[in-house]
């Protein structure tokens, strides 16, 4: 697996929390995030890394985004 | 109520940091190094893999290669450690306000209040460290500080060693007495001189014959060694007030002439003075560090008139430290300036008697006030001392290449 860094649409809502809305893939396709069902710290023993994890539905699928410091990352095949 | 201290030490922690990002080098020897070029050529830190064929952390890389030929060396990344470190302490943080760190990757935790077993509380931890850093730590758990430090180097990596009042003498007595907190290489062979091989030993040995033997310190470490130690874990708050400021180098060739300490010593003192000016404060202590090719090394230090800021003071200072101390039988390998006793500039102090020698002072701070702006503007050599221009010696820039050394191996953690 490898690491994927990707560029996010997000939103700061009045407390400071940031929700991803919508990434852009590294081949250039768009998708939104319909649903952020879990944020917490974690780390990405996959591709390497850690940071805010966001379990995010994405196309009907749960993955994981990753948001170390100011990058965002997702675990690529 | 008795105390409940954690000590947590994240594991081979540079290098388990690079494995983390890069996981091809997971399972590879690999070994955080200094520059070789700038013969900072050690190992720093190493993984597992390494540690298996018998890497050792200061060694250098020539010797760790012998040992294992296909060993990868990389280069530190100061900028990620410090951030896996202070995210770790933000962890240590949730649950008590009293955080202490040693180095980047070690730290005291006072869980007194926290209403969880010594047990509970360290595996949490460990727990928290691996689920969101992806960093293993090894952890004692104990009633004082110095048993907690030394539970944790005795389950690695990633274990949990618990030392109550009912099992020190079982767990800390039988191991030797240099894995006692502060006994280095010079106090071990005092010790070991008169039969003192264990930290059981030293706990029942004759409080007057340490106390001729050691001084102070004597009595310090047999309490130590009976676990009677009352220091409390510091406020996070109380720890970043800084105690010493100071630089150290290892210079590109050995330095032989006056000349060339006087270069070096001139470079190092402007990292330092730049420095202590960021943070607004003033040092009444210089020291100097010598070490030479056969790496013997020595201190000295020195009480300044007035506290000061000044590179050229310190410098000053640092220089009639060195001329009055070193015999030049043999060529200097490193030298280290470092400001102790330090106060914020501008607090109350007693003038001198002589305006004249004031305003001089007042003078010499606006001038490296503007040079530190302009270096902060166009880089740190923009305006350099004219016996620098041409000498090889000063040719590093010591404010950026500020190396952090891992707490484990300073050998005198008060000078760098």
């Amino acid at each position: 697996m490898k690491k994927v860094y990707v560029r996010v649409l997000a939103e700061f809502d009045e407390n400071g929390m940031i929700l991803p809305r919508s990434i852009r893939w590294e081949d250039g396709r768009r998708f939104t995030v319909d649903e952020v069902a879990d944020v917490r710290p974690a780390a990405s023993t996959k591709v390497g890394g850690s940071g805010m994890r966001y379990a995010c539905r994405i196309a009907g699928k749960y993955v994981y985004l990753f948001r170390d410091r100011s990058r965002w990352f997702m675990e690529g095949k | 109520m008795e105390r409940k201290i954690l000590h947590a030490d994240l594991n081979n922690f540079y290098a388990s940091v690079e494995c983390l990002l890069h996981p091809e080098y997971r399972n590879v020897p690999l070994a955080v190094t200094g520059d070789p070029e700038k013969r900072h050529g050690i190992v720093l830190s190493k993984n597992e893999a390494a540690k298996v064929l018998g890497v050792k952390t200061g060694e250098v890389i020539w010797k760790a290669r012998q040992k294992c030929g296909e060993l990868l060396c990389i280069a530190p990344h100061f900028d990620e450690y410090m951030h896996f470190s202070r995210q770790m302490r933000e962890i240590y943080r949730r649950y008590s306000p009293r955080v202490e760190p040693f180095g980047l990757d070690e730290a005291w935790v006072d869980m007194t209040e926290s209403g969880l077993a010594l047990q509970e509380a360290a595996d949490l931890f460990r727990a928290l460290a691996k689920e969101e850093l992806g960093l293993t730590i090894s952890v004692g758990a104990s009633f004082n500080k110095v048993f907690a430090k030394l539970g944790s180097d005795m389950k690695k990596p990633d274990g949990t060693t618990v030392i109550t009042r009912e099992n020190y003498r079982e767990k800390v007595w039988p191991l030797p007495v240099e894995e006692l907190l502060y006994v280095g290489p010079a106090t071990k062979q005092k010790l070991n001189r008169v039969g003192i091989m264990t930290i059981g030993a030293l706990a029942n040995a004759d409080p007057r014959a340490l106390r001729s033997m050691l001084g102070k310190w004597g009595d310090t470490l047999g309490a130590y060694a009976r676990g009677e130690d009352a220091a409390p874990v510091a406020r996070t708050d109380e720890v970043s007030l800084v105690k010493s400021v100071g630089n150290s180098a290892t210079t590109p060739r050995d330095l032989c002439t006056e000349e060339d300490v006087k270069c070096l010593v001139y470079l190092l003192s402007e990292s330092v003075a730049s420095r202590l000016r960021e943070q607004g404060l003033e040092a009444a202590v210089v020291s100097i560090s010598v070490r030479d090719d056969r790496l013997y090394t020595y201190t000295r230090q020195s009480k300044l008139k007035t506290p000061t800021c000044l590179s050229g003071v310190i410098a000053q200072t640092a220089m009639e430290l060195f001329l009055k101390s070193y015999l030049w039988n043999r060529p200097v390998r490193s030298l280290g300036v470092a400001c102790s006793q330090l106060s914020s500039a501008g607090a109350e102090r007693q003038l001198s008697c002589f305006d004249q020698e004031e305003r001089t002072q007042e003078a010499r701070k606006n001038l490296e006030n503007t040079i530190d702006g302009l270096r902060r503007r166009f880089g740190n050599r923009v305006v350099v001392r004219a016996m620098m221009v041409k000498s090889d010696v000063a040719q590093g820039d010591p404010k950026r290449d500020h190396v952090i050394y891992p707490a484990g191996f300073q050998e005198k953690p008060e000078f760098w």
